[in-house]
């Protein structure tokens, strides 16, 4: 790793680096060259080297530093190199890299900006342009938002293309032989005579060369690993037991550590008695860290016990005490002076004529909580400090750390690795943080900091709440206005204030999945009102887009109700979009929608685009004796591009169980300041034995590459309350729908 | 105490009353065993006991002295295991991985007691494990592979 360090700290205005001996290639030729709106911001002393491909006498390493929490990037990453470079599984390793201001994340700027996905017009273009601009700058290396694969489709597979075509270059210097008689397959260059050369063999030649830098991507035709099925890379490590996650890490003479937090996040502690704790067996220390107790031991259950013995003071919430004054805030702001933006004003929805329903919805705090607890390992002396864990942000991962050891950023060497789950929760600091705290303490010591099961509850930044109110009209059996009006405090504000950073303008996630909705209906206002900031907050899976989407779905189910028009034949009616309309026409012919039901019965649909890819689903249940069983989901979208159909059928899969097990049983509220839901047996989401049968179908209709991680989440609830409402007549306008009805 | 582990003795150190999981963990470095909850809500810390699946968090050290433990790191050696482990990277199963030796390891203890499960055994016996991603549909495809590798049709 170090030498990958050294060169991703150099700047380069070049295509590939010499690296003792081997070479590395990476895209700023090829990002210069692409019709690429953040591109054209450039300035050349800007521009910094990031290698993707490197390429040493001894082997062939593909850098794929967009991290890996379960959703297969570091697969798909490899595959679009593997596709333009002609190299096969097997004949590489990959590597996460270290962090660096040039692996920003270009997509997830884009995809930042207040325009809907479909827009693309010069003002939409542009703004995402100077976010583009503003992401490098900030150093946003980051993996969220669904955007690993938009960010890395075009980039990865230049990165490749050059490498290539360098290769031929060098092979056709060496072997005397014209570069256009040359080909390349299985990770060698081959000769008209049949002989071939090793890419590995090049390495040292290809360093020497100016790189080729107006190469072609290939057409959709000629791939052969793009849009088939793969076997993940990572898929027999997780399968044996043998993969190394954070928690995991094991280093010499490495102690155990975990922390007391206040459970009033951001509480402070008053005092603390560690007597009975410091006598027990292989507790090595015990002492104060910033708002907490750290415990460290010989041994993590030694170090856990002990915590529990702390008796310890806390101060009080930062943060309104009880549960019922979060939502009395979020009823309070629907006034004037808290209105964010109006998003959208289509027709006159005030002077539409016909008649009304009103609503209210409710979308409540829930919890990331993957089964990895966070856990970082920290080894700090006086030169530098070393981080092992899995982290999406490893730019402010470093900048972080630096803060709290104060040494310089370029001195904090990370380590990052699988990630045991995240649904954001590995966005946040707090946790690498307190570790570095621990380990600063005690220099020359690897420390490996778990929090527990409860501590990583107490400690979780939740998916923020939100309220709506709603007014649909109808008039001849048809949708004639909807008008929403949400509420919520900004995750955006919570969780970048973290880090020190403000955002201007608007939170574009207090109303995600519903001010961008394609719909064209005649009369349509949406605004968004910001709360004031309740308990610390965090993007959850599709981040604002649960709340909004049900909110908006569920109220323009109710509408089409009132009108007394069909569900699904109303929803195409009003959708003008294109691919959305065929997204809906699919998953209609999927589910056999119209088909008669048994007694007991009920479908639902639902449409959320979010991320830029829409999303319907089809929920069927059953109103049984002992209540509602979900029999089946069949789900459509539109990616425009498929990289992997296995991966990508998983991926919704668990999006959907992971949208429907979290609108059916879980939420996070507030008691004196701490949360009350203490481990999975108060949030349990969804067990394989409430699991439905799972049709999927991916769409490559749309012209840009779209991620897959977020978008099946937000529809799950809405078309869940639908089918619900379907079989029973009884609407549910609150996660979790527990409350209201009981789930076999 | 002495545990014998994957066919292997060992000789530890530690109270009667640690859990196996974090002798298994932090004192044998046996890391497929993962810590998910502590209190057998998840199952990712499963492993087998004599053949039976169990929660290692629950199960004190002094209680698994003098018994046959295997982890996700022996099941291998085993033809169940191999089968188990065959089935479920060809349906790809995993996402983060994180739950997978509990879910292997229950499933084999599964095939162990039924050839072949139905949809309902295979929910009943694999309740207790939680998949934060949602490989759930996986996971009963791949059990009805294994079961059928292991019949050998």
């Amino acid at each position: 790793m170090g030498r990958l360090k050294t060169i991703t700290r150099r700047s380069f205005l070049v295509g590939s680096v010499a690296i003792g001996g081997g070479v590395a290639f990476g895209t700023y030729l090829a990002m210069r060259n692409l019709p690429n709106p953040v591109a054209a911001t450039l300035a050349p002393d800007e521009a910094s080297f990031n290698p993707w491909v490197l390429i040493s006498p001894e082997k062939v390493t593909l850098i794929t530093p967009h991290a890996d929490k379960g959703q297969g990037v570091a697969s798909a990453q490899a595959a679009l190199i593997a596709e333009e470079l002609d190299i096969e599984f097997g004949q590489f390793e990959i590597d996460f890299g270290q962090p660096d201001q040039a692996y920003y994340n270009t997509a997830m700027a884009e995809e930042g900006v207040p325009f809907m996905s479909t827009d693309t017009s010069v003002v939409a273009e542009a703004t995402r342009a100077v976010m583009g601009s503003a992401f490098k700058i900030l150093g946003v290396q980051g993996t969220g938002g669904s955007t690993s694969m938009p960010d890395s489709f075009d980039k990865l597979r230049y990165a490749a293309a050059i490498a290539r075509e360098t290769l031929k270059l060098a092979a056709s210097q060496q072997s005397g032989v014209p570069v256009d008689q040359l080909t390349t397959k299985e990770g060698a260059v081959h000769l008209p005579d049949g002989s071939r050369i090793a890419y590995t063999a090049l390495a040292p030649l290809a360093a020497e060369l100016e790189p080729v830098s107006d190469v072609v991507l290939r057409a959709p035709s000629e791939w052969r690993l793009v849009g088939q099925p793969m076997e993940r890379l990572d898929i027999e490590g997780k399968t044996t037991g043998s993969t190394r996650y954070g928690i995991d890490v094991d280093r010499d003479g490495m102690l155990h550590a975990t922390v007391r937090l206040n459970p009033r996040k951001g509480g402070v502690l008053n005092g603390y008695d560690a007597s009975a704790a410091k006598t027990m067996r292989g507790v090595r220390d015990i002492f104060e860290i910033t708002n907490g107790v750290a415990i460290v031991a010989d041994n993590t259950w030694r170090a856990f016990k002990a915590a529990e013995a702390i008796g310890i003071d806390w101060g009080p919430a930062p943060y309104p005490a009880d549960q019922a004054d979060h939502w009395d805030t979020l009823d309070a702001s629907f006034t004037d002076d808290h209105l964010d933006r109006t998003w959208r004003n289509d027709g006159a929805v005030d002077s539409a004529a016909g008649n009304v329903i009103e609503a209210t919805y409710r979308s409540p705090y829930v919890a990331h909580q993957p089964l990895e607890p966070l856990n970082a390992t920290v080894l700090v002396t006086d030169d530098q400090v070393e981080v092992w864990t899995g982290h999406q942000m490893p730019v402010f991962l470093q900048q972080q750390v630096a803060k709290v050891t104060g040494h310089d950023a370029e001195a904090v060497i990370f380590h990052n690795h699988f990630i045991g789950g995240s649904f954001g929760h590995r966005l946040e600091l707090d946790f690498v943080k307190q570790a570095a705290e621990v380990a600063n303490r005690m220099r020359g010591t690897p420390i490996k900091m778990t929090y527990s099961r409860e501590t990583d509850f107490a400690q979780d930044f939740p998916r923020h709440i939100s309220m709506a109110k709603g007014r649909g009209t109808v008039a001849d059996g048809k949708v004639i206005a909807l008008d929403l009006q949400i509420a919520a405090p900004s995750v955006i504000t919570s969780q970048m204030g973290r880090l020190g950073l403000s955002v201007p303008g608007p939170d574009i996630q207090i109303a995600a999945g519903a001010w961008n909705n394609p719909y064209s209906i005649d009369n349509f206002r949406l605004r968004a009102y910001r709360a004031s900031e309740l308990a610390p907050t965090s993007s959850w899976r599709a981040v604002g887009a649960p709340g909004a989407g049900f909110f908006f779905d569920s109220l323009l189910d109710e509408t089409i109700h009132a009108a007394g028009a069909d569900p699904m034949a109303e929803r195409i009616r009003l959708m003008t979009h294109e691919v959305s309309r065929t997204v809906l026409e699919t998953v209609a012919e999927m589910s056999d929608w119209g088909a008669p039901l048994a007694p007991g019965q009920g479908k639902g649909v639902a449409f959320v685009e979010s991320f830029g890819v829409p999303t319907a689903e089809v929920v069927l249940v059953t109103d049984t004796d002992a209540g509602i069983r979900i029999d089946a989901v069949w789900v459509a979208c539109d990616v425009g591009t498929v990289i992997d159909p296995v991966n990508f059928e998983n991926q919704v899969e668990g999006g959907v169980i992971f949208g429907l097990g979290h609108a059916m049983n879980c939420e996070i509220t507030y008691a004196d300041g701490m949360a009350e839901q203490a481990n999975y047996y108060d949030h349990e989401a969804m067990r394989i034995w409430q699991t439905p049968r799972i049709f999927v179908k991916g769409l490559e209709n749309g012209t840009k590459v779209r991620g897959i991680g977020e978008p099946p989440v937000p529809p799950a609830a809405p078309a869940l309350a639908n089918a619900i409402f379907a079989a029973t007549g009884k609407r549910i306008r609150q996660m979790p729908f527990n409350k209201f009805v009981d789930f076999v | 105490m002495k545990l014998t582990v994957n066919g292997t003795e060992h000789d530890v150190d530690v109270e009667d009353d640690m859990p196996l999981l974090w002798v298994l963990r932090d004192e044998l470095n046996l890391k497929g065993t993962k810590y998910g909850c502590g209190v057998a809500q998840c199952g990712a810390c499963t492993v087998h006991l004599d053949g039976q699946a169990v929660r290692s968090c629950q199960v004190a050290a002094i209680d698994a002295s003098g018994a046959r433990i295997t982890t996700i790191e022996g099941l291998a050696q085993q033809d169940a295991m191999q089968a188990v482990q065959e089935a479920w990277i060809e349906h790809q199963v995993a996402q983060c991985g994180y739950c997978q030796s509990g879910q292997i390891m229950q499933a084999a203890s599964l095939l162990a007691e039924r050839q072949d499960p139905s949809d309902d055994d295979i929910d009943n016996a694999m309740g207790g494990n939680l998949c934060r991603c949602g490989t759930y549909p996986r996971i009963r495809a791949a059990i009805h592979t294994a079961a059928q590798k292991l019949q050998g049709t």
